[in-house]
């Protein structure tokens, strides 16, 4: 029997019938006997002294068992909650702690927890606990928080300055620009997103006294670096005495990868009360909790010589941080972004600065792209539009840039060496399958009967799955950036793999599974995917960044392969015959040239009982392998979008959508496109739909609900025309390099540049976003489009 | 979302509702769809002592028609409007709006009685009830009243509703012969409520020009509004690109009109522009039939 070719396999996600069918086991359906529920008292104000906090009345409410606050857990011991990277020696890295103590500093910022038999007492006593505030000034723009006299943020980062970061060559850059042919300036608002998962956030602690032991269940992107940060930085307690499990965890974005104050506050409030403590947010809360992505203020430069080749690239970027330091945060807007304004270009000269700012508003991290969408913008954004200004076509501009394929690996002027890529080959793709020549045809003519038709290009290049961890090191992650798998061959051949990663809706347990039924050529059903459990995973570094299948899914080769080693062995003495005699095929150990096999299952059943078996070979068939990849990946893509515009109204109608990405080798080309879909739509979200505002002198979230926060739906969506290349990895042994983020990188600049090129003959050279109807029409008039309704 | 605690009672008729509307006052709150109320009681900005549950009121459900209009029961809902085969023959501009309520859930439950009492400024049958001209039955303490829907929206979520009154019926006329309407809505990204929404009534002269015209527009302000200075300037002329210029010029004065997140009151003002003379000419075309 031919064992089943699943790499490459379009095949269904088996975790999809549990969720489906209502199945999925969230952290919210967990209900332990004797569990408390807990509601914070978070602030109404975006800046104030907490002059008091009266509890009495909130405690004598029926069913509150306890009211604890910021102080109370200063003094308990409890620490703050530091952040994952350093940037620089000067970062200015401000206490955190989970309930602000002596001032709050943006509106959502916890105050108390009220803890009760009930999440509605919880809920009802909340409003009795008493602050007294002394409101103060409020900051909520990062470029406002740099001015003189702004309201300070946190007394140890004068004039609200967190980091100043800087990479490339300014003076090369600077020379490159003065002496060019032609420069493209673009001011750039990269506004502020609001990730909304669809599961809300939710932790729950549960101490248990007889053991000593501490167990939270959190919807968490990133289970060991929770247990890590909680129990040796914030609650200062032994790690093995602290088991974090993420059950399935309904969607994250990136917003669930940090440490959060919920999650210090269960845990710590059960082991005072002895009881499981279990907080859920409400979507509201969601909305000031969550930590944000994006919110850069950005000017950029890019000159051109004569024949439009690029030389020089200067950025200029003020990164809003929120209110404190999140776990990934000062990293995202530096290295995960500085690093990517290369693109697709042989660009010789980039010099980016990046000042990183404290503001009252919620802490901003990594969200789908994280970094990566922002330097698309910025690079795709500005060759769009000197296209336009050169009277060249956007295609052929990009054309006369691109890094060739035999100039691979390709070292950047910002720290990368690109491992492979086509990027050409993309371009032609895109434009073949939407036909781009007729396009343009097609939109001569419809502009002639005032119809306003664009079409937009992004060429994007991402960076996945930060690595090594020697470089982690060097640019300030302080933690390493590998990942761990680990092999159990049941007795009876049935497989348990375990992964340091964690899904969150990308479909791990199938493709993870593929690899492995592949590998060992056992049927899919045999093998079962583990992950979210600090207990059972020897160890992990959680999901984000793309890196899940480059990083974690090569551990699991890695794994497998000293499986199979081992496998080999068993086998080789079963067959009476040398190891090299033998070879592995449709999980089958055969003799080479033979009919004498012996079965993956029975090597499996002898390791467990070894009755006959190798000499001084241990029993047993379970491996481990950490993975440290040798770089990053580079996935990369072009993508096409049409737009069109009502002259009257200024509505964007998005008409078609093309994307074509080399995501390297391809497990489940179902997964993978799914991925590009869900990408693509949160990118024609930032560029058409989406962003936070808030009121600029309170500093209220005015976006604080989806009745005012605009998230795309399937119906401001057209049918995505998705097609695939696919380059190899050259460096990881599954060739593979990350799909997760593709579609967001790249939608957002596609799209934005689609409708500047349907209003660019109106004198419109750019909109901020998110591209209303309003902005739309003012940008038409020659109105400013920067005001908050439009 | 957890509401503030509160009683529930279910009334079998009009007239326990009313007794109960009557006993309890200010701290009772009538229920039909909830789609408007429970939202705002999980934000607990409505906090409601008692809820009286009037869904159960069989009479109120019913759509009829009588001497040459239509009677919806205020518990009609919006999907019943969406597919009512009366509705599309003698008066479609009604399910027209009605399928653009919110999602199918909200439509399912959600009633117009309900919608036309709540009065939010960028609800969709407004406009519509508007410029149809239709009639708002109220019962209260003393009995049914009829009040004409140009006297109805007062206000921000404020009615001609009095304190202790059910609304309980809306009349609607069947469509002449030589009429036609239309509603157009320019919905809200986010919440899909309409930033702005006409609905326009046009009845045809023998001579084709406009024997009537009305214009219902919601979204745009406090409360929905006729834009009775166009529609006079409209009557007697037919509808073409250049009566529809003069006609429409300055209809509304931005400073009358909702500055928000949504749009500023300059683009709303433009947007009733744009879209009136969308729905005009649509509801001119079905004139013509
Ligand atoms: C997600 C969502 C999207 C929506 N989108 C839209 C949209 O696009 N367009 C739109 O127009 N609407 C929209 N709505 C609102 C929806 O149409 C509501 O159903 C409607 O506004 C209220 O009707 P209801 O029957 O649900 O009333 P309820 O919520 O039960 O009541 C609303 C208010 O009216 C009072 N009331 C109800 N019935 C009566 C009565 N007979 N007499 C006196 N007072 C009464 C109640 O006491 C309450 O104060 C949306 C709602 C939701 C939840």
């Amino acid at each position: 029997m031919e064992a089943r070719a699943y790499i490459g396999a379009p095949i269904r996600r088996v975790e999809d019938r549990r969720f489906v069918t209502g199945r999925g086991r969230y952290t919210d359906d967990i209900v332990l006997p004797g569990m408390l529920y807990a509601w914070i008292v978070r602030s109404p104000h975006a800046h104030a002294r907490i002059r008091a906090i009266r509890t009495e009345k909130a405690r004598q409410h029926p069913g509150v068992v306890a009211v604890f606050t910021g102080k109370d857990m200063l003094d308990d011991g409890v620490g703050s909650l530091p952040t994952g990277w350093q940037i620089g020696p000067d970062m200015k890295e401000p206490p955190h702690y989970a309930l602000a103590v002596d001032k709050v500093r943006y509106v959502g910022d916890g105050v108390a927890v009220v803890i009760a038999e009930t999440k509605a007492a919880a809920r009802d006593a909340a409003e009795l606990v008493e602050v007294d505030y002394e409101e103060l000034p409020a900051v909520v723009d990062a470029a406002e928080a740099l001015k003189e006299g702004a309201p300070l943020v946190h007394d140890e980062a004068p004039g609200n300055l967190c980091y100043v970061w800087e990479l490339g060559d300014r003076e090369a850059t600077d020379r490159a620009l003065a002496t060019a042919h032609h420069v493209t300036k673009l001011e750039f608002v990269n506004q502020r997103l609001i990730p909304n998962a669809i599961e809300p956030r939710s932790a729950i602690g549960h101490y248990d006294p007889g053991r000593d032991e501490l167990t939270l269940y959190t919807s968490s992107q990133n289970p060991h670096l929770i247990r890590l940060l909680l129990s040796a930085f914030v609650l200062k307690i032994p790690e093995h005495k602290v088991r974090v499990i993420s059950p399935d965890v309904g969607g994250g974005f990136g917003s669930k990868i940090f440490h959060y104050p919920e999650e210090v506050i269960c845990a710590w409030s059960s082991r005072k009360l002895g009881r499981p403590v279990k907080w859920t947010a409400v979507r509201s809360e969601s909305f000031v909790s969550d930590a944000h992505g994006r919110d850069h203020i950005t000017t950029a430069e890019m000159g051109f010589d004569r024949d439009g080749r690029i030389v020089g690239l200067r950025v200029r970027t003020i990164a809003n941080l929120g209110a404190y330091l999140s776990t990934f945060a000062p990293g995202v807007p530096t290295w995960l972004y500085g690093t990517l304004l290369a693109g697709q270009y042989k660009t010789p000269h980039i010099h980016v600065e990046v000042k990183g700012v404290f503001t009252n508003t919620t802490p901003v991290d990594a969200y789908r792209g994280a970094g990566r969408p922002e330097a698309t913008y910025v690079v795709e954004r500005l060759v769009d539009l000197a296209a336009h200004e050169m009277g060249l076509d956007p295609a052929e501009l990009r054309r006369r840039n691109f890094i060739q394929p035999d100039e691979f690996p390709y070292q950047t002027p910002v720290v990368l060496q690109y491992d492979s890529g086509n990027y050409e080959g993309a371009l032609n793709k895109a434009l073949e399958m939407a036909d781009y020549w007729k396009l343009r045809e097609e939109q001569k003519r419809a502009r002639e009967q005032g119809r306003l038709i664009g079409i937009g290009l992004s060429c994007y290049i991402e960076a996945c799955g930060l690595a090594p961890s020697k470089v982690a090191g060097a640019i300030g992650v302080r933690a390493g950036l590998y990942e761990s798998a680990a092999i159990r061959v049941l007795p009876t051949g049935k497989v348990q793999v375990f992964t340091g990663t964690h899904s969150h809706g990308q479909g791990h347990e199938t493709t993870f599974a593929q690899i492995v039924a592949h590998e060992l050529g056992i049927p899919l059903e045999d093998v079962e995917v583990i992950h979210g459990d600090t207990a059972e995973i020897p160890f992990g570094m959680g999901t984000y960044g793309s890196r899940s299948l480059a990083t974690g899914g090569s551990a699991i080769y890695r794994a497998l392969e000293k499986v199979k080693a081992k496998a080999r062995k068993i086998a080789a003495h079963k067959l009476e015959v040398a190891e090299e005699d033998l070879e592995f095929r449709n999980g089958q150990f055969i003799v080479k040239g033979t009919d004498r096999a012996i079965s993956f299952g029975d090597i499996a059943l002898t390791a467990y009982v070894p009755h006959d078996y190798p000499e001084g070979l241990e029993p047993g068939l379970e491996e481990n392998a950490f993975y440290d990849p040798a770089n990053f990946t580079f996935p990369f893509g072009a993508h096409l979008s049409v737009v069109e515009v009502d002259p009257e109204t200024g509505r964007v109608k998005l008409l078609r959508y093309v994307a074509v990405d080399d995501v390297g080798r391809i497990i489940n080309p179902m997964i993978v496109e799914g991925q590009i879909h869900g990408g693509v739509a949160q990118g024609v979200g930032q560029a058409l739909l989406e962003g936070a505002i808030y009121d600029r002198s309170s500093g209220q979230l005015l976006t604080g609900s989806l009745l005012d926060y605009a998230l795309p739906r399937a119906d401001d969506l057209p049918s995505f025309e998705v097609g695939h290349q696919e380059t190899p990895c050259p460096h990881n042994p599954l060739g593979a390099k990350g799909a997760g983020e593709a579609g967001t990188i790249a939608a957002t600049a596609c799209v934005v540049n689609a409708v500047v090129d349907a209003l660019y003959h109106l004198g419109v050279r750019d909109i901020r976003m998110p591209l209303t109807p309003e902005r739309v029409w003012r940008a038409m008039r020659g109105l400013p489009t920067d005001g908050h309704a439009s | 979302m957890i509401p503030q605690t509160f009683e529930y009672k279910k009334a079998q008729t009009i007239d326990e509702a009313l007794a109960l509307l009557r006993e309890h006052g200010d701290e009772a709150k009538v229920l039909a769809g909830g789609h408007s109320l429970i939202p705002l009681m999980k934000l607990r900005l409505s906090t409601p002592e008692l809820l009286i549950d009037i869904g159960g009121i069989q009479e109120l459900s019913e759509i009829r028609e009588q001497d040459g209009r239509i009677e919806l029961g205020a518990l009609v809902t919006h999907r019943t409007i969406e597919f009512s085969e009366l509705l599309k023959q003698k008066c479609p501009v009604l399910p027209e709006a009605a399928a653009q309520i919110g999602d199918p859930q909200v439509r399912n439950k959600g009633t117009i009685g309900g919608s036309l009492a709540h009065a939010d400024p960028a609800a969709d049958y407004p406009a519509v009830v508007l410029a149809l001209d239709a009639e708002i039955e109220a019962t209260g303490p003393d009995g049914r009243r009829t009040i004409p829907v140009r006297d109805f929206f007062q206000g921000l979520f404020t009615t001609a509703l009095r304190p202790g009154e059910l609304l309980t019926r809306v009349r609607v006329p069947v469509m002449p012969p030589r009429s036609g309407a239309a509603y157009l809505k320019f919905p809200n990204p986010a919440s899909r409520y309409a930033v702005v929404g006409v609905a326009a009534f046009v009845k045809l002269a023998p001579d084709d020009t406009c024997a009537e015209v009305r214009i219902g527009i919601t979204g745009a302000a406090a409360a929905a509004f006729r834009a009775t200075e166009a529609e006079k300037r409209l009557v007697g002329k037919t509808i073409d690109d250049r009566t529809l210029t003069a006609a429409l010029e300055d209809m509304v004065d931005p400073d009358d009109l909702l500055s928000d997140l949504a749009a500023t009151a300059e683009y709303r003002a433009h947007l009733c522009h744009v879209l009136t003379r969308r729905a005009l000419r649509q509801a001119f075309e079905r004139a013509h039939g």
